[in-house]
C-alpha cells in the first residue's frame, strides 16, 4: 500500500506542534496524490487518546510500535523500525518534523530504506510526472531553493512553523506491533535527561519570541524582557554576544550559530540585525524591531519598527498589551 | 585513537549571495569560502584531544570538493587551515559535493576500512542547513550517532557525551567507535597560530578520486526570498497602534 507515512513525535505524553504541522502537510500531500496518511508512533507507552488525536489531524491509519526499549529514544533504533516498515508496506513517502530527533532519524531511514532525502522543506512536495519537487530555505534565508528527485521512496523533514496545523478529522484504523531494537541500536545509552525551564514555551516551538541584544546594557535589565514575554505568552531569545558574556543562557542564542526559528511574531529589542543574527530569525512571519538607531540594519527586514529607547518603549508596550488582553478576555 | 573530522566549504557568513543566470548554482565570483562554523567546533575538539595526547591521537581532516577558480574558493586552503590547528593529515575527495547522499557515500567509502574511533562533523552546514550527511554516514557504517553534541570526554574507549534535545539536554555513554555532530559548546573555536600555519604546509595531504554514486536530489533553481516591503513605522508615543496592528493580524 503506497502511503504518506508520518513519524509521530510524542513528548511528555503530548503531540507537539511540529508533529501537528507534519500531519497537516502529510494530509495535503496525500490528497494531492490520492494516498492515505499513515501515522507511526514508537514508544514504550502511548497516551490513551493518541489514535483519536492523530485522526483529528488527518491520519487514516495509526501504527504503534511498542517496546520497553524504545524509551528513551535512540535515533538509529527508531530509524531501523521505520525503514523496515517502509520496505514491508511499500510506503512511498515518510515525513518527519525537523526537530532535534526528526533530523537525526531521517538520514538513517533514507539510507536503510534506500530513499532520497529532502530536508527542511517548507511545504508539501508536489508531483509532476515522475518528478517530486520541494521548496526549502537556503543560504541563511538569503535564498529559496527548489529541489527535485525522481527517486522513490522519499523521506522528508518539514521545517518547524512553516505551515499552520489544520484539523481534518476522521476515524483512523489502528494497529499495534511489538518492536525490539537490534542490539547494535542499543550501543548508545542514555544516562539522564535534564529539562530546562519547563514553565516556558520551548524556543523552537514558540509562536511569539521576544528577543534582546547588547542594547540592553546588562543582565539586570532583562526583567522588562521577561515581563513583555509573559504578557504575550512568548519565549525569550537573545543575540550571540549576550549569551557569550553570560547575560543570558546559551540555549536562548538565536542566529546562524544558535537556534534557527521562524515564529509568527519576533520582537527584536536592542539588536542591531547583523547578517548572522538574521540568518536565524529572518523567516519569522512578522518582525517588530525596537532600536534607538534609525540606521540599524534590522529595520530592513522589519514589518513594524519603533525608533526609540528600549527602556521606555518596552514597559509601555507590555502595559498596552496587558490592557488589550484584559479588555478582550472573555 | 584515530579521529576523522569532516569539514565543508561554505560561503562566508557575510557574503552577498547571487546565482548563475539559470538559478541553478551559486555565483562564486567574489565570495570567500570558509570552513563551516559548526565544523570548527568539531575541529577544535579534535585539536584538544590531540593536544592532551599527542602520540596517542591521530586526526585526519577530510573534505569532499573541488577547488574553485579563485584563491578565495580553495578547499585545499581550508584543509590546510584545519591542519594548522595541530591536526595530522588532510584528505580531499576530488568531486563536486552534488547532494548529501553522494557526499555521505564518499566519506563512508573512505572511512570504511580505516578503523576510525571517532568521526566528527558540524551539526549542519550553513548553506543548506541540511544536517543530512553525518546521520547518513553513521547509517552507511552502521555506527551509533550522537547529534547536536555539546560535550564529549573519552575514557578507556568509552565516550561520555551530552547532546541538546528539545527543551533540555541528554547525557549519554557509548563505546567507541561513533559518529558525532557538533553543536556550539563542544569546544571553543580556535585560531591557528603561526607555528601551526607553518607546520601545516608540510603535513601529509592526499587527493583521492571519488567512488561512483548517483546523486538522488538535484537543484532546480534558486530564487530570492519573498521581498519585504518597507516596514510600518510606529511612533513610540503611540504604542497602542502597534498593539492594534498585531491584534488585527491575530498575533496576540
Ligand atoms: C561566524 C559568526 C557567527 C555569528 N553567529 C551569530 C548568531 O548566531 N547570532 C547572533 O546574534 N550573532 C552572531 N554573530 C555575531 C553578529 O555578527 C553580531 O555581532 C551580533 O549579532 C550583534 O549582537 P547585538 O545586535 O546584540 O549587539 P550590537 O551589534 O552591539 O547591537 C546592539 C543594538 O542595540 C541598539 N541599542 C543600544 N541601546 C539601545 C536602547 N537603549 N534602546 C534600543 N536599542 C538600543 C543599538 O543601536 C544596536 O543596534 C556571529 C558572528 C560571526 C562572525
Amino acid at each position: 500500500m503506497s502511503a504518506v507515512a508520518v513519524w509521530v513525535e510524542i513528548s511528555e505524553g503530548r503531540l507537539k506542534k511540529p508533529t501537528l504541522e507534519v500531519l497537516t502537510a502529510a494530509r495535503q500531500w496525500a490528497d494531492s496524490e490520492n494516498l492515505p496518511v499513515v501515522a507511526i508512533a514508537l514508544g514504550a507507552d502511548f497516551p490513551p487518546n493518541l489514535t483519536a488525536s492523530l485522526g483529528e489531524y488527518g491520519a487514516d491509519r495509526v501504527i504503534r510500535l511498542k517496546g520497553p526499549q524504545l524509551e528513551p529514544l535512540v535515533n538509529s533504533a527508531y530509524a531501523r523500525a521505520l525503514a523496515q516498515l517502509m520496505r514491508e508496506r511499500q510506503f512511498s513517502y515518510l515525513l518527519l518534523p525537523q526537530t532535534y530527533d526528526g533530523r537525526a532519524i531521517a538520514p538513517f531511514v533514507a539510507v536503510w530504506a534506500d530513499g532520497a532525502l529532502l530536508s527542511g522543506i517548507t511545504q508539501p512536495p508536489q508531483r509532476e510526472g515522475s518528478t517530486l519537487r520541494a521548496r526549502r530555505i537556503a543560504y541563511s534565508n538569503k535564498a529559496i531553493e527548489w529541489i527535485a528527485t525522481d527517486h522513490l521512496p522519499v523521506i522528508a523533514t518539514l521545517k518547524s512553523n512553516s505551515i499552520v496545523p489544520a484539523k481534518n478529522p476522521r476515524v483512523p484504523t489502528e494497529e499495534e506491533l511489538a518492536y525490539t531494537p537490534l542490539p547494535e541500536d542499543l550501543r548508545l545509552k542514555s544516562v539522564g535527561i535534564e529539562k530546562v525551564a519547563t514553565d516556558k514555551v520551548p524556543l523552537t516551538e514558540a509562536e511569539i519570541v521576544v528577543s534582546a541584544g547588547r542594547g540592553l546594557k546588562g543582565p539586570e535589565n532583562w526583567g522588562m524582557i521577561e515581563e513583555l514575554a509573559k504578557a504575550l505568552g512568548a519565549a525569550t531569545a537573545c543575540s550571540k554576544p549576550v549569551a557569550d558574556v553570560g547575560w543570558r543562557p546559551h540555549h536562548e542564542h538565536v542566529g546562524q550559530t544558535g537556534i534557527q526559528i521562524s515564529p509568527n511574531l519576533y520582537i527584536a529589542i536592542g539588536i542591531s540585525g547583523a547578517i548572522q543574527h538574521l540568518a536565524g530569525v529572518a523567516s519569522s512571519k512578522n518582525i517588530v524591531v525596537i532600536n534607538n538607531d534609525p540606521e540599524a540594519p534590522f529595520f530592513k527586514v522589519a514589518d513594524y519598527g519603533i525608533v526609540g529607547d528600549a527602556f521606555q518603549v518596552v514597559p509601555q508596550l507590555t502595559e498596552a498589551i496587558r490592557k488589550y488582553k484584559e479588555q478582550h478576555a472573555h | 585513537m584515530k579521529i576523522l573530522c569532516c569539514i565543508s566549504h561554505v560561503p562566508d557568513t557575510t557574503a552577498r549571495i547571487q546565482f548563475t543566470a539559470d538559478g541553478k548554482a551559486l555565483d562564486r565570483t567574489g565570495i570567500t569560502f570558509i570552513i563551516n562554523p559548526y565544523d570548527d567546533f568539531a575541529l577544535a575538539r579534535a585539536a584538544e584531544l590531540k593536544e592532551k595526547n599527542p602520540n596517542g591521537v591521530k586526526v585526519t581532516v577530510l573534505a569532499v570538493g573541488k577547488n574553485g577558480a579563485q584563491s578565495t574558493d580553495s578547499v585545499d586552503a581550508n584543509l590546510r587551515k584545519a591542519l594548522a590547528l595541530g591536526l595530522d593529515e588532510a584528505v580531499r575527495i576530488d568531486a563536486e559535493p552534488v547532494d548529501a547522499f553522494f557526499v555521505a557515500h564518499q566519506i563512508a567509502a573512505y572511512a570504511k576500512d580505516k578503523g576510525f574511533d571517532l568521526i566528527l562533523f558540524g551539526k549542519e552546514s550553513i548553506d543548506y542547513n541540511g544536517a543530512q550527511v553525518p546521520g547518513m554516514v553513521a547509517a552507511l557504517l552502521n555506527l551509533p550517532f550522537v547529534s547536536y553534541a555539546t560535550s564529549i570526554e573519552i575514557q578507556d574507549g568509552q565516550a561520555h557525551l551530552t547532546r541538546e534535545i528539545t527543551g533540555g539536554k541528554e547525557r549519554l555513554s557509548c563505546a567507541l567507535p561513533l559518529v558525532l555532530s557538533a553543536q556550539k559548546g563542544l569546544a571553543e573555536w580556535r585560531i591557528p597560530n603561526v607555528r601551526g600555519i607553518m607546520q601545516a604546509k608540510t603535513k601529509p595531504f592526499q587527493v583521492v578520486p571519488p567512488v561512483s554514486v548517483a546523486p538522488r536530489v538535484r537543484t532546480l533553481r534558486h530564487e530570492p526570498p519573498p521581498p519585504k516591503g518597507t516596514f510600518k513605522k510606529i511612533d513610540p508615543e503611540n504604542i497602542q497602534e502597534l498593539v492594534q496592528e498585531l491584534a488585527n493580524k491575530g498575533l496576540i
